[in-house]
């Protein structure tokens, strides 16, 4: 799996933070995503799933 | 042949109007004449709430929607609201993007940890006073309002003691029976009492988000009255309707109030399902289309004005099986009620905070907490924008 954020577009709502926190964070500054690791391990896979569905800007994608 | 208009009368307290849940089996898109006569549309599909709310040709802008029901403020509101610059809710893209990226980073999920401790601590004193002062009491004025507004007052940095007024105004303006004259008579005296705040901050700056917003130097003293106004109003009507009415649903259905009292691992999740399941923001998001948009094989074309239904796209079986029932154990990830799209509520991480706190140090005090009068005679907030209890007698 291979997670694309695309900060341009972040609301910064921080779903995907609180969904999957090891693999997502905020920005300090504005709040828009930050990506910890873009290809999250298996363990991770589910959560990283439902971060992706739960973006309300559409700024995550699976490739 | 005659079109829907939107019903708003609920046979059950804690359920969408009949009305609208039966309209279900006829698909998620519904024609609907809105208040003024407009023909446009009624969303009552999960799925189809999610792309119309996400969808970047549906407009939030008050002067291109049609009024949903036929009070004078939303009549008004068509006709230009005179709400301060910067009440960047109802704005589109670039503009909207401009005054949210300001503020995101004062919201994020790290953020609204380390305010836990100080949540924690409000309510309990909030507790601290009740048992003092023994039931009966109303839980909406002893527990569910003040948690909100105090942090939410904390955070901006507006003095609490002054909340008697703005707390009458915002509620001014999300009854739905009020005048213009009068909604904007409140509006007014937000907007002047904010602007004045922002004056003295900008003189004698703290350590709170407005001062903050004044230092950064991007906005000007009119535009920081409407973020400001924005952030002061979503804070207390939001949270503080969710605690209130969510702790009538956990009082009318007692296994689900043990579960949430006795097991913490279900805390999370039960925030997440009383959310859906309450869905207080009961009479929209609205949206008009700014090109044709086509959604479910439904054409909206442009120029017409779209309403959601949350609480029925909230309960849409497809998503939530069984969602007409209060389950704080069922998965209830993925509910509209903070919304969706670009608007989605930009203070959730800190009302899941404010829930995940209040609600156990709640049940948890006061493990014997129930209703002091029967669940008829509980005042329903059918008559705000904003769904809730006026009132919640409570005793122990």
């Amino acid at each position: 799996m291979k997670i694309k954020a695309d900060t341009s577009v972040c609301i910064g709502a921080g779903m995907c933070a609180l969904t999957a926190p090891e693999v997502f964070d905020q920005s300090e500054e504005d709040g828009t995503v930050v990506l910890l690791q873009e290809s999250p391990p298996e363990t991770l896979e589910d959560a990283s799933r439902r971060a992706v569905t739960l973006c309300p800007s559409g700024a995550l994608s699976l490739e | 042949m005659s079109h829907l208009s939107l019903s708003i009368t609920r046979q059950r307290p804690l359920d969408p109007p009949d009305e609208v849940s039966g309209l279900r089996q006829r698909g998620a898109m519904h024609r609907m004449t809105f208040a003024d006569g407009h023909l446009g549309w009624l969303v009552t599909g999960y799925t189809a709430a999610r792309a119309v709310l996400a969808h970047p040709h549906f407009s939030n802008r008050p002067d291109l929607m049609h009024p949903l029901l036929p009070n004078r403020m939303q009549l008004a509101e068509r006709g230009k609201f005179p709400v301060p610059r910067g009440f960047f809710l109802r704005m589109d893209p670039p503009d909207h993007t401009r005054y949210r990226r300001l503020l995101t980073g004062q919201f994020t999920v790290r953020r609204m940890k380390t305010l836990e401790p100080r949540i924690a601590e409000i309510a309990d004193a909030c507790l601290d006073e009740m048992e003092a002062a023994g039931g009966p009491l109303d839980l909406v004025e002893s527990f569910a309002l003040p948690i909100p507004s105090l942090v939410i007052c904390e955070l901006l940095g507006v003095p609490y003691e002054d909340r008697a007024q703005f707390q009458a105004d915002s509620e001014i303006l999300i009854n739905l029976e009020t005048e213009a004259e009068e909604a904007l008579a409140a509006v007014g005296r937000i907007s002047a009492y904010l602007y004045g705040l922002i004056r003295r901050k900008r003189e004698e700056p703290a350590d709170d988000l407005l001062s903050g917003l004044v230092e950064g130097g991007e906005l000007d003293d009119e535009e920081l009255t409407g973020v400001g106004f924005l952030l002061l109003v979503a804070g207390h009507e939001t949270t503080a309707n969710m605690l209130g009415l969510g702790t009538y649903a956990l009082l009318t259905n007692p296994d689900q109030f043990a579960a949430m009292r006795d097991d913490p691992s279900v805390v999370d999740n039960g925030v997440e399902e009383l959310l859906r399941y309450l869905s207080i923001i009961h009479l929209g998001p609205v949206r008009t289309a700014l090109e044709d948009v086509e959604i479910e094989g439904a054409l909206i074309k442009a120029g017409e004005t779209v309403a959601v239904h949350l609480p029925v796209a909230n309960r849409d079986p497809e998503r939530f099986p069984g969602g007409e029932r209060l389950d704080v154990a069922r998965p209830a990830g993925g509910h509209l009620s903070f919304g969706h799209g670009i608007h989605q509520c930009l203070g959730q991480q800190l009302a899941r905070a404010e829930m995940r706190i209040a609600y156990p140090a709640l049940l948890r005090r006061l493990p014997g907490l129930r209703l002091a009068v029967s669940p008829e005679e509980v005042p329903m907030r059918s008559d705000m924008s904003i769904y809730g209890v006026h009132r919640l007698p409570v005793t122990w």
